[in-house]
């Protein structure tokens, strides 16, 4: 089996429009979430979300393009673009013939949804945007990477809504270890935050009006972001014998499905994706030192997460970190797991770890450390980011330093 | 409206049950509403009043709004009512 390691990262979110603004916003505890800015946020009863802020699609890309750029597809190229250009890679012959995009996203193009339905619906117009369709299909934004960089190989997306990312880095990860492709360009997108999009996530009743304080006794629900996260995973012969720089060692991964209710957690099924990430890696519970949680700030959610942590590791719960960075850049949904392997990188390749901000009164059901509202600068080996959706599919990533 | 049996009539639907058995003192649990049965009921109580209940499904107790029993949500909804009209 290959090595398979990350040459390249990018992203925009809540945070910042790249990667480096993005790591000082996290090194920093800055907090991404804000008042929401769009068309009938009046009509909403939760009116604060991550959203992307001074990010104009006009001088970004032309008309045509925007046409056929829902804001998902957007952020994915923006991200992608730092992405692979951090890595260096020209897709040409071979390279280009054998590899692919994966990406995760839940709902694809929603506002262009969103949009078009205002106009048939509620404006009365009969008429709709020709491009409407490949505006909003959940493929778009991996069709339009590999369009734009010249990747022929295996590309899909894969939705698994909050879990969707991490599905998707895990294929391409499966793709790049058993030599299927050489290098893979992953990670997922969202952008929700329009007024159906939101008023969908009201209806259940699991949104905060004020914050998102995941592990904090206090917390009351989560808030939505919005952004990409994409990185370029390669083969890791590939990448030494073109001295590339190596952020990371992504080292095994799991799924699974609780096949039990549509929206609740369970422990068992978060705990088996962990316990069989670690397996898969080849690592010991010992050797963990940062899990980038799920923690997405509901009731159900950090209980059940940490009761699954403290399964899958037995006592060493106690030595290790476990923040969740959905406080400060608002829960991306499908994209969430492409934004919080950044908070992996961070810790592996500089030494430090994202803390949870907001967080206000221990809960002795979330006993873990959850690095409150402080970073901490210390050396971590091998670090887990966990992704736990609505429907019960799981899916864990390990990563470790750079070889 | 009859506020009493319209909330009655929503969570007998929901439990699949005759009005006739959901009573005053029966509790969501005893009548087999679950998390995702009790978000459901609460939006067809606002759709049938017209109002906004204030629940957050992260922490019932905080809500303002006693979940505790059927009793308790019909005089919940009819303040509610009150108030919202």
């Amino acid at each position: 089996m290959n090595r398979v390691v990350i040459t390249g990262a990018g992203t925009i979110n809540a945070l910042g429009h790249n990667v480096p603004q993005t790591l000082e916003a996290m090194r920093e505890g800055q907090c991404g979430i804000g008042p929401l800015e769009f068309r009938d946020v009046d009509r909403l009863a939760i009116t604060i979300g991550g959203q992307v802020k001074g990010f104009e699609a006009e001088g970004r890309f032309n008309r045509q393009q925007i046409a056929l750029y829902d804001r998902f597809t957007q952020f994915t190229l923006e991200a992608a673009k730092e992405a692979i250009g951090q890595s260096g890679l020209e897709f040409v012959g071979d390279l280009a013939a054998r590899s692919g995009v994966v990406f995760g996203t839940a709902g694809g193009g929603v506002s262009t949804w969103d949009d078009n339905y205002r106009a048939v619906y509620e404006e009365g117009k009969n008429r709709v945007h020709p491009f409407v369709v490949p505006k909003l299909m959940n493929n778009s934004a991996a069709s339009h990477v590999s369009m734009e960089y010249n990747l022929k190989g295996p590309s899909f997306t894969v939705s698994t809504a909050c879990a969707s990312s991490n599905h998707a880095m895990a294929q391409a990860f499966m793709m790049v270890r058993s030599g299927m492709a050489p290098a893979m360009v992953t990670g997922g997108s969202e952008s929700m935050l329009c007024f159906g999009g939101v008023k969908a996530w009201e209806g259940l009743r699991v949104m905060s009006r004020d914050a998102c304080r995941p592990f904090s006794a206090n917390r009351n629900g989560m808030v939505q972001g919005e952004g990409a996260g994409v990185f370029v995973f390669e083969e890791l012969e590939h990448a030494k014998k073109r001295g590339a720089e190596i952020l990371a060692e992504v080292i095994g991964y799991s799924m699974s499905s609780d096949a039990s209710d549509i929206v609740m957690p369970s422990k068992q099924g978060a705990a088996r994706a962990i316990s069989g990430a670690m397996k898969d890696a080849g690592v010991n519970p010992e050797q963990v030192g940062y899990i980038n949680a799920h923690g997405t700030g509901t009731a159900a959610n950090d209980k059940t997460e940490c009761a699954a942590v403290a399964d899958a590791f037995g006592p060493h719960a106690d030595n290790l970190m476990i923040s969740s960075t959905k406080s400060m850049h608002g829960h991306l949904i499908g994209g969430t797991g492409a934004v919080e392997l950044l908070a992996c990188i961070m810790a592996l390749r500089d030494g430090v770890i994202a803390p949870t901000i907001g967080y206000e009164e221990p809960d002795p059901e979330c006993a873990l450390d959850a690095v409150p509202n402080v970073a901490r600068e210390t050396k971590v080996e091998v670090a887990l980011s966990n992704a736990f959706a609505f429907g019960g599919l799981n899916a864990v990533l390990a990563l470790r330093k750079a070889p | 409206m009859d506020i009493k049996n319209t909330v009655i009539g929503i969570i007998a639907e929901q439990a699949v049950l005759e009005p006739n058995d959901v009573k005053m003192d029966s509790t969501l649990e005893s009548l087999g509403i679950d998390s995702l049965g009790l978000v459901e009921s609460i939006f067809a109580i606002e759709e049938a009043f017209d109002i906004t209940v204030p629940f957050n499904a992260n922490d019932p107790s905080e809500s303002d709004f006693d979940i505790s029993s059927v009793a308790s949500i019909v005089a919940g909804i009819e303040k509610l009512v009150k108030e919202q009209s």
